[in-house]
């Protein structure tokens, strides 16, 4: 990993490379996209894809239990939060690539902003991004330039929404039956009432 | 003579020989593929968001379901991401275990694929045969874990509970007499691992049985040599993994390349294909049936020289033993918020793969350093084999393409998600 990582500072200078858990993450800005995944596929022997995914980071850092319950009482241990910008963009488009002539892998992640979450596609360089970034369109809202066939992929016919969006709500925004009137299936607004089982701690 | 025109076939999504849920829209020429369009997400679940809103234990259950076929593989990947970032030491034998299911797990999906794509294309007996076999392993899994397939018996740390020194016995019923009753318990009279020793033994006779007929067999060779040819440069570009990979002639294992757990303490082989046919990935997976048998001999022999802890000591991820909670108190609140809140993660991001039977399976977890994930990606083989469909078809006939579908070994559980 330390050659690689030599190689990598070698081609893409000043790059922000990080390694963690023996795993390397190069972050690059979402206008070079194509530039550098051609320079790791041709370069570095990166002739897999093996996983495209989009993150929303709205919520990171955040827990969910909002405020103090008490002023006097025992405090939650809870750290402090909130106000601090954690990431500038929303969204993250994160690539994970695997060589299997060389044998070591990499995760490329690029920030794309909330307002114009467009990045270009990478389906001519691994043809099995093709799907993936189908599917990151469908459960993220991301859209990906030059891709020749963006549908919905895992989603029910007409769905609306990004469900892994962290603002699209567990229980979803409709629910489906059958009207016995109409003789035919209808969507209508969810009865049920969001509810947090286990509320989310950051502990320090 | 009036010109023909291409028309369109919907195929599935209840048809059985499309392995779930699979619904394809294939644009036919007479009868040759011309375009085939899966269309997926009919077993959607939303996995990936539900597992945003539990604290990281209540999740394993989850990794079962995706891929129904080979459950504690899905597990595996899973706990090893949280291991990883907690920095956690599983002891030796809680490896061993682990391996040794996974490839008991592998055996079980090898075994439904061939039963069932076999099926698909006309065998019908080896059905029956495969799902003999799979029943003992399936009683593995009841014995361990008390569930005969969503287990959840890997955790981070471990595995739940050390292997039980009893088989379950058959009991006696009005349809089968003593004699019978006592032959199907001859083998389960000492404990699990000794059950598993004797499956061992006698697998290979049966991997010998499936052998003799298929392998030489005339139409199951007319219906897979040359169907779904595909090379081990297009097989890399389109995101192959495991014998779908291996069966285009490129030796990729990540029990051999990228070791986990103990497997390069083993010794077993890495079959490869030559052409990247139908037939060759059904060799290779027949050949991944004995080497998995070898490896779980192995593990087998190891697990009864080598007794000891299968949790980890680690008082975060691991709960108090039932007995203190009865009279400590610590004990008690240690048990509470554990199976309440459970243990945060620190911040980071993990992407942990293993080698699972239909090719890589990935957990990519981040975490903001909450109780819960941040964000879990499934990185499932299925999902890029499948997404293959157009180019795997085109230009065979009609009745390739399920040929094709078993051959991808498809389980729409891990597709969807």
């Amino acid at each position: 990993m330390q050659k690689l990582r030599e190689q990598l500072e070698e081609i893409f200078e000043g790059a922000d490379l990080v390694s963690a858990y023996g795993e390397l993450t190069l972050t690059v800005d979402s206008a070079n996209i194509i530039d550098t995944c051609l320079k790791l596929r041709d370069q570095l022997a990166f002739d897999t894809l093996i996983d495209l995914c989009g993150v929303d980071y709205l919520t990171y850092g955040q827990s969910e239990w909002a405020h103090d319950s008490s002023n006097s009482g025992y405090s939650r241990g809870r750290s402090a939060q909130g106000g601090e910008d954690r990431h500038q963009q929303r969204f993250a488009v994160v690539y994970h690539l695997l060589s299997v002539s060389k044998n070591y892998r990499i995760r490329v992640k690029a920030f794309v902003d909330e307002a114009e979450p467009i990045i270009k596609s990478v389906t001519d360089i691994w043809a099995s991004a093709d799907w993936y970034e189908r599917e990151a369109f469908d459960l993220m809202g991301i859209l990906f330039e030059n891709h020749t066939d963006l549908r919905r992929i895992l989603t029910d016919y007409g769905f609306v929404g990004h469900p892994l969006r962290k603002d699209f709500p567990l229980i979803g925004e409709v629910e489906m039956r059958y009207d016995e009137e109409l003789g035919r299936v209808v969507y209508e607004k969810v009865s049920i009432e969001p509810n947090i089982s286990v509320p989310k701690v950051i502990r320090k | 003579m009036s010109e023909m025109r291409n028309y369109t076939l919907n195929f599935g999504p209840q048809h059985p020989a499309a392995h779930g849920v699979l619904r394809l829209i294939l644009e036919i020429d007479g009868e040759v593929i011309e375009r085939a369009d899966p269309h997926i997400g009919l077993l959607h679940r939303g996995t990936e968001k539900l597992v945003e809103s539990k604290p990281y234990n209540q999740s394993i259950g989850y990794m079962d379901r995706l891929d129904y076929v080979s459950m504690m593989c899905n597990e595996h990947a899973y706990v090893m991401a949280i291991e990883t970032m907690l920095e956690l030491e599983v002891p030796e034998r809680a490896q061993y275990i682990r391996v040794m299911f996974d490839e008991i797990t592998r055996i079980l999906n090898h075994l439904m694929w061939l039963g069932t794509h076999a099926l698909d294309v006309g065998a019908m007996s080896i059905f029956l045969y495969a799902f003999r076999e799979r029943e003992k392993l399936i009683d593995c899994y009841e014995a361990v874990s008390g569930s005969r397939m969503h287990a959840t018996y890997y955790r981070p740390g471990g595995v739940y509970r050390d292997l039980p020194d009893r088989m379950p016995k058959y009991l006696k019923t009005d349809s089968r007499s003593d004699k019978e009753i006592s032959a199907m318990n001859e083998n389960r009279q000492g404990s699990l691992l000794d059950f598993i020793d004797d499956f061992v033994k006698e697998f290979p006779r049966h991997i010998k049985q499936y052998d003799d007929l298929l392998t030489e067999n005339r139409i199951w060779k007319q219906r897979l040599v040359n169907i779904g040819i595909v090379t081990a440069k297009r097989a890399k570009q389109l995101g192959f993994t495991g014998p779908m990979l291996r069966g285009s002639g490129v030796a990729w294992d990540l029990r051999k390349n990228q070791p986990y757990a103990v497997y390069d303490k083993l010794e077993f082989d890495i079959p490869v294909g030559v052409t990247g046919d139908s037939y060759d990935r059904y060799l290779v997976r027949m050949e991944e049936l004995r080497q998995s048998n070898k490896i779980i001999g192995q593990c087998v022999s190891w697990l009864k020289a080598n007794p000891g802890p299968v949790m980890s000591d680690d008082k975060k991820v691991t709960p108090p033993k039932r007995t203190n909670m009865k009279d400590d108190m610590e004990s008690l609140i240690h048990h509470f918020k554990l199976f309440t809140e459970g243990y945060s993660l620190p911040e980071g991001e993990v992407y942990k793969a293993i080698e699972h039977p239909k090719g890589e399976f990935g957990i990519y977890l981040i975490s903001d350093g909450a109780n819960k994930p941040y964000r879990v990606k499934i990185r499932a083989p299925g999902f890029a084999h499948l997404a293959s469909m157009n180019e795997m078809t085109k230009g065979h006939m009609l009745s390739d393409v399920v040929t094709i579908i078993g051959t991808q070994d498809i389980v729409f559980g891990e597709i969807d998600r």
